[in-house]
């Protein structure tokens, strides 16, 4: 008898559990639906309250939108904003708006958002991006369609920041419960979700735009990078967003069902050096590890050869890139004279690494290259992102490190002397600071003052520049090249 | 019988709060602070010590751990850290996936173990009966991984008869459902099997050997007749031990099976927690593993005497 209520309760919890898991994520055979693998899934749909990529990747401009984006070229671009003006003094930004845009809640969006949604950044977000927008004095409406934002100070890093998550568009009707119902003006809205599956995006059927060319999209999340390779070669899905293992790409090279599409990302590969800490506090024991590693052979072996070797914390996609994977030639003599010079000839150094795929291979050449000139590295893996974040980025306890820094223009980190860099420099600094406030030109000056100066210090080794690499049946078109915004963009996304 | 029960219920409710214990201390003391992990790599000290005291991990250690089973014995897990969702619903969408998972490996092992074991036992000293005995030597090797990863290959990347991956709720769509479950379900089943048919096979070799089977066949009937009227009952009882502590290692290859497959499941929602530091999902996700594990064990013992009339009594 006992037994027959047990197997009761079992067969019970199987219905019911069948019944509570939400709905519709097939990927439909119909050519309206397009189904995208990505590796990391947004823990909720709320980016103003919860850290990471995973979230603005799959909402921002899809069902999100800003005043303005970024393009393909990672030129700023109207979006919301039909156009704008900014004062002499460089304090001021008039925004022209577009006068028939609407939330997906039916709520016309008008200055007041503007307002609504700048002001929000400072008292209710709680990431730490939201800083840029303290420079934020306030924000005036001068009429529906025109909102005009003043600054407390000139800033570039502000309108650039605006092509962000931080410059997303809310409505005050629409923020009621933004981890579970986000409320945009986008092309798409959220139309359901599966927790560790997928999320479906579906046409807004009331956007202000051009109409997307597919109805529905599935965003499938697929950590593991077999697991999405087979998704796509067995028809589960249509696209794979990012390849994260390079040594499958030749397998779809080679296959005409799908084209490949290649491109930059804003994710340097850094070796880290504890700027802070001896002996790398002293600049020719920098400078010897820089000559002593090189960055083509690492490359090759920890990414296939794929990716570029860029020698600064500038992507090509910013207009201040020059190149500067020369300033340290492959020299082991040179490293060697340096670290005599430097009265460290064979030290010991402990490289902290995440246990991530490319940090770990890029360690083993790293600690095999730093050998060959007297210097003896510790491979210690940590635990991502909980045991690095603590050890590493928080304590700074490290000599070495190598991460992915994936923000776009990261590079100001090194004006915080209190980041896990541990690089103080006034010039650098002042640089970034005239920089920010500067015209356009006076901007790309200035910062190409910072990333030579960097260079110059050896304040880093940049081992080289994560590829964008999208796989994609061949019939779908229309792929942003270069992953430069924080947005997996579906707007331009077409069937051939 | 029924103070046996009493019995058991008071262990399985001693080791759920042994458990409950045990997990919670070690998050407690694995390195990485869920607040920093949470906000990512720019967050301020203020702002990572102002998360802390919203998710209330800034409290003494007891105080926590108090908080936390009083809720969960009122049926609250708590909100994530991560998703900001009540967990205990998540809990159960994801139980169910894990469900169907090992009900339908535990169903393909089944249906595999009892023919074969049952041949392979009663054509002990054929070929053909040892052939199929050593094969399920050679399946036993097999990890259920890679049982998934070689059928992926087959079935999906190049037949591409059955999806590679991905979960279906069987009330959305019943055919897609029981599309996505095969693959996975035959890569926890076709191990599982291999082991049970072990079982399956010394078990019923030992039935053979009894002295009313030997009565039986004197009767005239044939082996494989006198063992399905006599003897399979017999037979059942060390199969269906074995089976409730197979059912705890189903579970460990459903959390693998989930990953290879992508399966919303319970395992996979375990791995996710550990590594972004939602204490409070992991607590969640363990006790309800445990209690899980110590339920079969409960079941298995109450079918014990069901099965063998020898075991009532005490």
């Amino acid at each position: 008898m006992k037994a027959r209520i047990h197997a009761a309760v079992w067969a019970l919890l199987l219905v019911a559990s069948g019944c509570s898991a939400g709905s519709s994520a097939t990927v439909a055979k119909d050519p309206g639906t397009l189904a995208i693998g990505y590796t990391a899934e947004p823990a909720n749909f709320d980016f103003t309250r919860t850290d990471g990529a995973a979230i603005p990747q799959a909402l921002l401009y899809n069902v999100y939108e800003g005043l303005v984006k970024l393009d393909a070229n990672a030129k700023i671009v109207p979006l919301l904003a039909e156009s704008w003006t900014i004062s002499e003094d460089r304090k001021t930004y008039d925004f022209k708006l577009r006068k028939n845009a609407k939330f997906s809640n039916g709520a016309p969006f008008t200055a007041e958002d503007v307002k609504f949604s700048l002001m929000r950044v400072k008292t209710d977000w709680t990431v730490s991006i939201k800083s840029t927008m303290d420079v934020v004095d306030r924000v005036d409406v001068v009429a529906p369609d025109h909102a005009r934002v003043v600054l407390t100070k000139p800033s570039n890093g502000w309108l650039f920041s605006l092509t962000s998550r931080l410059g997303a568009m809310f409505s005050p009707t629409g923020v009621a419960d933004l981890a579970n119902k986000p409320v945009g003006t986008g092309p798409y809205t959220v139309s359901s979700r599966r927790r560790g599956d997928s999320i479906v995006l579906k046409e807004n059927p009331a956007y202000w735009g051009r109409k997307p060319a597919y109805s529905t999209v599935v965003l499938k999340y697929i950590k593991d990078p077999t697991a999405l390779n087979n998704a796509l070669l067995s028809n589960g899905i249509d696209v794979i967003s990012a390849i994260t293992v390079p040594d499958s790409i030749p397998q779809f090279q080679s296959d005409d069902r799908f084209t490949v599409v290649e491109g930059t990302t804003n994710s340097e590969v850094t070796l880290a050096f504890n700027n802070a800490r001896p002996p790398l506090n002293d600049v020719r024991v920098r400078k010897a590890l820089s000559y002593a590693i090189d960055r083509k052979a690492l490359l090759d072996t920890a990414w296939a050869g794929r990716g570029t070797l860029i020698g600064s914390m500038v992507p090509p996609t910013d207009p201040w890139y020059e190149d500067l994977s020369n300033a340290y030639p492959f020299d082991p003599a040179k490293a060697k004279a340096l670290l005599a010079e430097a009265g460290q000839p064979h030290p010991t150094l402990r490289l902290r690494i995440p246990n991530l795929p490319y940090a770990v291979s890029a360690a083993q050449v790293v600690s095999s290259q730093l050998a060959d000139v007297g210097v003896t590295v510790t491979i210690e893996p940590l635990d991502f992102p909980a045991v690095w974040l603590k050890q590493v980025f928080t304590d700074r306890d490290y000599d070495l490190s190598i991460i992915q820094h994936v923000e776009a223009r990261d590079i100001v980190t090194f004006g915080r002397p209190k980041y896990y860099w541990g690089y103080d420099g006034k010039p650098v600094q002042q640089n970034l600071a005239k920089a920010d406030s500067g015209t356009p030109q006076e901007q790309i000056d200035a910062m190409r003052q910072v990333a030579r100066r960097l260079s110059e210090d050896a304040a880093a080794d940049w081992l080289f520049l994560f590829p964008n690499v999208i796989v994609a049946k061949s019939k779908v078109t229309g792929f942003v090249r270069n992953q430069v915004s924080e947005s997996f963009d579906l707007t331009g996304l077409a069937p051939r | 019988m029924t103070v046996k029960i009493v019995r058991r219920v008071a262990i399985l409710v001693a080791s759920v709060l042994v458990a409950s214990i045990v997990v919670f201390l070690f998050m407690a003391v694995l390195p990485g602070d869920p607040a920093q992990v949470a906000l990512g790599v720019n967050a301020t000290p203020e702002l990572v010590a102002k998360t802390r005291a919203e998710f209330g991990i800034d409290r003494p250690l007891v105080t926590q751990y108090f908080d936390w089973m009083g809720g969960v014995l009122q049926g609250d897990f708590g909100r994530s850290y991560v998703t900001r969702e009540e967990i205990g619903p998540a809990l159960t969408d994801r139980l169910g996936v894990t469900l169907w998972l090992v009900g339908a490996g535990m169903l393909v092992a089944l249906l595999i173990a009892i023919p074969a074991g049952t041949f392979a036992a009663v054509r002990h000293r054929k070929a053909d009966g040892t052939a199929l005995s050593g094969l399920s030597q050679i399946g036993v090797a097999i990890p259920a991984f890679l049982a998934g990863i070689i059928l992926v290959q087959i079935f999906a990347v190049q037949l591409r008869w059955l999806p590679s991956g991905g979960w279906t709720p069987p009330v959305q769509d019943p055919g897609e459902f029981l599309r996505g479950l095969v693959l996975p379900a035959l890569s926890l089943g076709l191990v599982q099997g291999a082991v049970l048919t072990r079982y399956v096979r010394s078990a019923v070799l030992d039935t053979l050997g009894q002295d009313y089977l030997r009565t039986a066949r004197s009767k005239g009937l044939r082996p494989f007749q006198a063992l399905f009227r006599h003897g399979l009952r017999n037979a059942a009882v060390p199969v269906v031990t074995v089976l409730g502590l197979q059912l705890s290692t189903l579970l460990i290859g459903a959390v693998v099976v989930e990953r290879v497959f992508v399966l919303p499941g319970l395992g996979s929602m375990l791995l996710d927690s550990v590594a972004s530091r939602d204490l409070l999902s992991v607590q969640g996700i363990v006790l309800v593993l445990v209690v899980g594990v110590l339920l079969v064990n409960f079941v298995v013992d109450v079918l014990y005497t069901v099965l063998d009339p020898r075991l009532r009594g005490s």
